[in-house]
């Protein structure tokens, strides 16, 4: 019997195998050296444009002549070549996929180490870097070692203030940082089909922060539900009995907030215990947190309030800001003192839009406190949306179920 | 695939926004990265890199996907980075761009000579010499070629 890695690249763990790559996309980082590398092979073609996209999402739009040359070369190539091309606002790159266009079974890569979130939809998802994408340009394949999988068992369910990411925090404190280096995640159990396609895109999001190759869920009636809606007939995968390497219980009821403490995403913190922390900025938003239901849980907390700290809100994608308007959760939010940033990745890799200096603590609803990540010399909080929120209200560290 | 150099001890859990920063991401100009290289965990750890071996502890070139991490400790003109583990896509983006990698846990020693030989698996530092695990046929392939553009430039 198989793992769901196992089954969709049709082999078993440990072996090496050639597959083709059903979806590959790269965005304007990432796309920028995979186009050098792609000619230096020798221009040899792209195998299968219409698989291919260029998402616009890292520094959108660009922050200076530079970083704007880089992208209209890239710009270029993308809609002269046929490949799908977003370009800025429209969002980040993997929110974009998970809108309808990623499906169960599929292998899927990205040139972003985050593209394992697509694992949520019991796709093979995985990244990798530029030379690898210009192979897969060329050719529409690349080789995999078929991973080793660990079955993270989910029981009970979340209470109170609690939230996806605090479970996501809570995998990661417990498996650490390189817990799964070469293996994948499976989330499974009970519990595990009473998750939200969002709340399970920020578990397989958070997968590549214990070193694994992808998170994975079950397609089940959620999935298939969520898929209709895009015109999508799909059918559910059945978790056969399987070959764990290591198995995890969580109970979900036990999890309290948590956050994560720089410069590691594995030392992660009940809330309570840094309550008082003073922060100089709050950053909702990213891949992980930045879906339409985050801007919900985030707008109930902070409308009819103030925040007291700069607070950033950047929407997932144009979808997501588009319902915000419609729904009057965007007025809630600007209302409450917070700006908004356009759709795309904002300040999570410290580019553009809300760096901090030397010296501030952001408190962030990403998957990076990396040291510098955000600004040099300032330090990064990871919480939920709920704890972000309701942080920015008090100005410093805060329990959520206050507000 | 086979060279020796100079050890340059490193930690544990290395992440790529460590090796080269995001603010120096935007650009085609490679000796930039080499220049900047680790910046943000030893601004003086630059000039050392030349000619020399990492040996770092356990899932170096965690985090972020950029290939420029790679390319950066090749352009500082780092021979081979040895560590227990390395993370995933740093150990593919390394192999593609002609980078040694070596699954070892070795005692590190700064400046102590560390051998190693990739074909044959091996790796030598303080008069022991210890087997490593292959790499895989088609990674070899990759590394032997130069990397992955130079793998599919002769495969023309």
């Amino acid at each position: 019997m198989s793992t769901l890695s196992e089954r969709i690249l049709k082999a078993p763990a440990g072996e090496y195998v050639d597959r083709k790559v059903d979806r590959a996309y790269v965005h304007d980082g990432t796309g920028v050296l995979t186009l050098e590398a792609w000619k230096n092979m020798g221009k040899r073609g792209l195998h299968d444009p219409s698989s291919l996209s260029v998402i616009f999402d890292h520094i959108v739009p660009a922050n200076n002549s530079t970083t704007a040359a880089l992208q209209h070369e890239l710009r270029g190539f993308a809609l002269s070549s046929f490949m799908n091309f977003l370009d800025i606002g429209e969002g980040i790159c993997h929110q974009c996929m998970s809108e309808g266009v990623v499906l169960p079974g599929e292998i899927v890569v990205g040139a972003d180490s985050h593209s394992c979130t697509l694992g949520a939809f019991g796709a093979f998802a995985t990244g990798v870097g530029a030379s690898d994408m210009a192979a897969i340009w060329m050719n529409g394949e690349t080789w995999f070692r078929v991973p080793e999988t660990i079955g993270i068992h989910l029981t009970g369910s979340l209470e109170g203030a609690t939230e996806a990411k605090d479970l996501a925090l809570k995998y990661v404190g417990e498996l650490g940082m390189d817990g799964s280096t070469y293996q994948s995640l499976e989330f499974i159990g009970e519990s595990a089909k009473g998750l939200s396609i969002d709340d399970r895109l920020v578990l397989c999001n958070l997968a590549v922060e214990t070193g694994a190759k992808t998170g994975m869920f079950y397609a089940d009636n959620v999935t298939k539900k969520y898929l209709a809606e895009f015109g999508h007939t799909i059918v559910p995968q059945l978790p056969e009995s399987c070959n764990y390497v290591k198995e995890l219980e969580i109970e979900l009821s036990d999890i309290v907030p948590l956050i994560a403490v720089p410069p590691r995403v594995d030392t992660v913190k009940p809330v309570h215990d840094l309550a008082g922390l003073p922060i100089d900025q709050v950053f909702v938003g990213t891949c992980t947190n930045g879906r339409y239901s985050d801007l919900v849980r985030f707008a109930s907390i902070v409308k009819g309030n103030k925040v007291s700290v700069r607070t950033i809100v950047v929407p997932a994608s144009r979808t997501t800001l588009t319902e915000a308007i419609r729904t009057g959760l965007l007025a809630d939010i600007v209302k409450a003192g917070c700006v908004i940033g356009i759709p795309g990745c904002g300040p999570c890799l410290g580019a553009h839009m809300g760096v901090i200096g030397e010296g501030e603590v952001c408190l962030s609803t990403a998957n990076r406190n990396f040291k510098n990540r955000m600004g040099v010399g300032g330090q990064i909080y990871l919480s939920s949306v709920s704890t972000a929120a309701t942080s920015a209200i008090i100005g410093e560290i805060t329990e959520p179920g206050v507000f | 695939m086979h060279g020796k150099g100079k050890a340059v001890c490193l930690a544990a859990d290395i992440d790529t926004d460590l090796v080269i920063a995001g603010r120096y991401l935007r650009t085609k100009d490679r000796s930039l990265w080499g220049q900047h290289v680790f910046e943000d965990l030893d601004p003086k750890l630059a000039p050392r890199l030349k000619g020399s071996v990492i040996v770092a502890g356990k899932n170096f070139g965690c985090g972020s996907s950029r290939e420029q991490a790679a390319i950066a400790l090749h352009e500082a003109g780092v021979l081979a980075v040895v560590a227990p583990t390395f993370a995933r896509i740093f150990f593919r983006n390394a192999i593609n761009i002609g980078l040694p990698l070596i699954e070892s846990n070795l005692n590190c020693i700064d400046g102590q000579i560390v051998s190693f030989d990739l074909s044959s698996g091996w790796v030598e530092s303080g008069g022991k010499r210890r087997m490593v695990r292959a790499l895989s046929p088609r990674m070899l392939d990759i590394l032997k070629a130069g990397g992955l553009i130079e793998y599919w430039k002769g495969k023309r």
